[in-house]
């Protein structure tokens, strides 16, 4: 069991108040156990899931659905570095909305385009699958080093690291889009080629 | 009458009476029910010692037979006897033309969506036809049992939509019973599977039944089953592969496409023959009545049998790579693949999956009763027989839930295989000046158009306070429960207002026509809608007085001033001297006012309670 609370105060999972870190107990920041968080998870899901209360009061149930869908939406949350990332930058009071804003560094996106010229042109290549697969791996890598990138941000969260965090999220979310996009012509070329 | 309780080595004497649970797998061919006694699940059998019902039943004028005597007048009288009702249920009339299958009903319609089939007995729904099935396994339960049910677990296929699930509660709701969980097949197998093996880690469950198909990927690790994904076909089972011999059949024979319903009864029977001859031998004679009354004879080879199923095989492969993508899991990983349902006994499907998975399936494990007893095992649980239980099913929606937006277009607002229960809030605002109501459209599927997902149900927000166009923001919370269904609620942000909302199902049956089958069906007939809600209100009036009352010996003077606890204890009172008398109306008041008057007291229970499990401490520790 992990999470120092102060003492005498209880741990008030259904307080809409508390953040997702403090539900799960974790330090706030960019870096997370991700086993710890796992193991977390499971034990609050364990006390609070609706199977605990399927014969109990409405009111019970009602709480315990509550609950739980706020337990899924924080573990959603932390999992995934991008939200995780987003929701760190609302905790600072800086909202991002996705459809509203955009890199402008003309390299990056020259560079998106490129990938994108790439992945159009795949079923071209003498080996589409092969060559879809490669280039899913270097966004995913791209991801990977943007996420490091990430996590010195938060280190002292400044109002500079934190512009900074904002722009690497930017970027973060138009890689994400292109990875998905990219796994949907994997996903065809897989099962063409069964 | 009490049973004599029994304790478990190593499990303390639970404080409440032990309470009698089963589970049912509602399947399309056949039907089961398992309960959980001694610590053993296991299926029960009827008198002639036959554990599964097949999902049959006739209509006759003067009476219904349900299971195997209606399966076997099936072939004579087609029109009466309703099969696989579960590839109906949920579906609108229109859908059930696409499927693809000539079924040998009478469809009527009369108003709404719901198909009716037209029999001796009246015009029935497929919610009513399986409520007669549910019915027969609840009472070889409860006389199994020697008692009435407190619940049950009914499980359904894991990519059943919203109206499939809702129209499976609708026929418990007829049958009587109460239910604690729609319970996911694949998900109620790896229980069974997963407790007996006590095998970690990654396992796919290929569920191939009657008339669905679903493919889950789930990771056990300490007691906690967790879906990662699942896909399905709920139109795609064993009876597509009778139908893909039975079409072979006719070819060869010359009959024609339009031949009539008893035939094409008889093809479907004597295809459903050959091909489970066809999983021990290598080849099977096929002998068919035609209509002028001569008989043509055949053969057909494994072989062939085996390139006429093929391409039904291969579409659930494809659901299944999809299902380890969403999942993120490579095949390698998964630890084993387990086989469930009757039509996994054909060779073929073995071997195309043991291909994909790059192992051996498990086919050691009743691929008919495995459901069911997963299902018990569940059952036992949630209606807490089990309280030091440590088991957690964290499932899945299995389709993404999607709303309509201008020009047709469907905005994903959950994504499919989003661990349940979910909620998900959006904005919304009004368009013209003092605009009060307004709708929304929710669909499920995978889909950039609505007209390409399936309508789920039209829920028209009400009240919303006169503002200027714009200016109101109202908040839509979506939530699906653990049972996989949708509910809604809408909160106008800047005044408060709760919205109140009325839900047009796009299929499915309303209240009212549930109503109305209720007090047309057998078992209500004596009773008038009066008695029954009496009776209902005082029901739950002894649920809830049951529960406080034991609520408040465990921790009430711990939890409660006294100043707090007087106004429980009136509302408490008030609500006994109510349910001893006749009005249904103000027991339900008396029960409404005093939940409110606990609220507060549910709330810090559940923390206490919350907080204790967490820290490994006993509540009472922390006085």
């Amino acid at each position: 069991m992990t999470g120092r609370r102060p003492g005498g105060r209880f741990f008030d999972m259904l307080d809409f108040s508390k953040n997702f870190f403090e539900l799960f107990g974790l330090p706030v920041g960019f870096i997370v156990d991700a086993e710890a968080l796992g193991e977390r998870y499971r034990e609050l899901q364990r006390v609070i899931h609706p199977d605990r209360y399927a014969n109990a009061s409405e009111q019970e149930r009602r709480l315990s659905l509550q609950g739980a869908a706020r337990i899924n939406e924080a573990f959603e949350t932390l999992k995934d570095p991008i939200a995780r990332a987003a929701y760190l930058l609302g905790l600072h009071g800086i909202e991002i909305d996705p459809q509203q804003e955009t890199t402008q560094d003309m390299e990056f996106l020259m560079q998106q385009m490129e990938l994108r010229d790439e992945l159009a042109a795949v079923r071209q290549q003498a080996d589409p699958y092969a060559a879809v697969l490669d280039l899913d791996a270097r966004v995913k890598q791209q991801i990977k080093t943007l996420v490091a990138q990430m996590a010195m941000q938060f280190e002292s969260a400044s109002p500079e690291q934190l512009e900074a965090a904002r722009e690497i999220l930017r970027k973060m979310r138009f890689l994400d889009k292109l990875r998905m996009e990219t796994a949907a012509v994997a996903a065809e070329l897989e099962d063409e080629l069964s | 009458m009490a049973l004599m309780q029994i304790a478990e080595p190593g499990q303390a004497q639970a404080p409440h009476t032990h309470k009698l649970a089963a589970g049912i797998d509602l399947g399309t061919t056949n039907s089961l029910v398992a309960t959980v006694r001694s610590g053993r699940a296991a299926t029960l059998a009827d008198a002639q010692g036959r554990h599964l019902l097949p999902s049959v039943v006739r209509y006759l004028s003067d009476r219904i037979e349900v299971g195997h005597a209606a399966r076997e007048a099936a072939t004579q009288d087609p029109l009466n006897t309703i099969a696989s009702a579960k590839r109906l249920i949920g579906r609108g009339v229109e859908e059930i033309k696409t499927l693809g299958d000539r079924l040998p009903y009478h469809f009527v319609s009369r108003e709404g969506a719901s198909p009716r089939i037209h029999t001796q007995g009246g015009d029935v729904t497929p919610v009513e036809v399986s409520a007669e099935i549910l019915k027969v396994l609840a009472r070889r339960a409860e006389e199994t049992l020697g008692g009435p049910l407190s619940g049950v677990v009914i499980t359904v296929p894991a990519y059943f939509d919203d109206a499939q699930r809702q129209a499976t509660k609708d026929a418990a709701r007829l049958a009587g019973l109460h239910v604690l969980r729609l319970l996911n097949e694949p998900t109620a197998a790896a229980v069974a599977y997963g407790l007996d093996q006590q095998a970690e880690g990654i396992h796919a469950i290929y569920d191939l039944g009657g008339g669905t198909f679903d493919i889950s990927i789930l990771r056990l690790h300490k007691g906690v089953f967790e879906v990662m994904a699942t896909g399905g076909d709920s139109a795609l089972g064993g009876d597509d592969f009778d139908r893909a011999v039975a079409q072979w059949i006719m070819q060869q024979a010359g009959i024609e496409m339009d031949a009539d319903h008893a035939q094409l009864r008889r093809l479907m029977h004597d295809a459903c023959a050959a091909k489970e001859a066809l999983s021990s031998a290598e080849s099977t004679r096929l002998e068919v009545e035609l209509a002028d009354g001569g008989h043509w004879q055949g053969t057909l080879s494994r072989r062939q049998f085996d390139e006429l199923v093929e391409p039904l095989i291969k579409k659930t492969l494809m659901v299944c790579r999809r299902a380890l993508r969403d999942a993120g899991v490579e095949r390698e990983q998964v630890e084993e693949v387990v086989m469930v349902g009757g039509s996994t006994r054909v060779p073929r499907v073995r071997e195309l999956v043991g291909e994909l998975f790059g192992s051996e399936p498990l086919v050691d494990i009743d691929p008919d009763r495995v459901v069911a007893v997963g299902a018990a095992i569940q059952a036992d649980i949630l209606v807490g027989n089990k309280p030091d239980e440590e088991m957690l099913l964290l499932d899945v929606i299995p389709l993404s839930l999607g709303i309509e937006t201008m020009g047709g277009l469907s905005e994903k607002l959950i994504p499919r295989n989003t661990t349940i229960p979910v909620a998900r809030a959006q904005e919304f605002t009004t368009f013209k000046d003092g605009q009060t109501a307004m709708a929304i459209h929710v669909v499920q599927g995978e889909r950039e158009l609505v007209s390409d997902c399936r309508s789920l149900a039209r829920f028209e927000l009400r009240g919303i306070p006169p503002m200027v166009a714009g200016a109101a923001r109202i908040r839509v919370t979506f939530a699906v429960d653990a049972d996989g269904l949708l509910s809604v609620s809408a909160l106008e942000e800047s005044s408060g207002v709760q919205a109140s909302i009325e839900v047009k199902p796009s299929y499915g049956l309303n209240d009212q026509e549930i109503e109305q089958m209720l007090r047309d069906s057998l078992s209500h007939a004596e009773e008038d809608k009066q008695a029954r809600s009496l009776r209902e209100q005082q029901v739950e009036a002894e649920r809830v007085i049951e529960a406080l009352e034991a609520a408040l010996a465990a921790d009430g003077e711990r939890l409660l001033s006294a100043a707090e606890r007087q106004p429980i204890d009136q509302a408490l009172s008030q609500l006994k001297a109510v349910a001893r008398g006749e009005d249904p109306a103000a027991i339900k008041a008396a029960v409404e006012a005093l939940e409110q008057s606990c609220g507060f007291y549910v709330e810090r229970r559940m923390n206490q309670g919350i907080q204790a499990a967490m820290s490994g401490h006993n509540v009472e520790d922390f006085e």
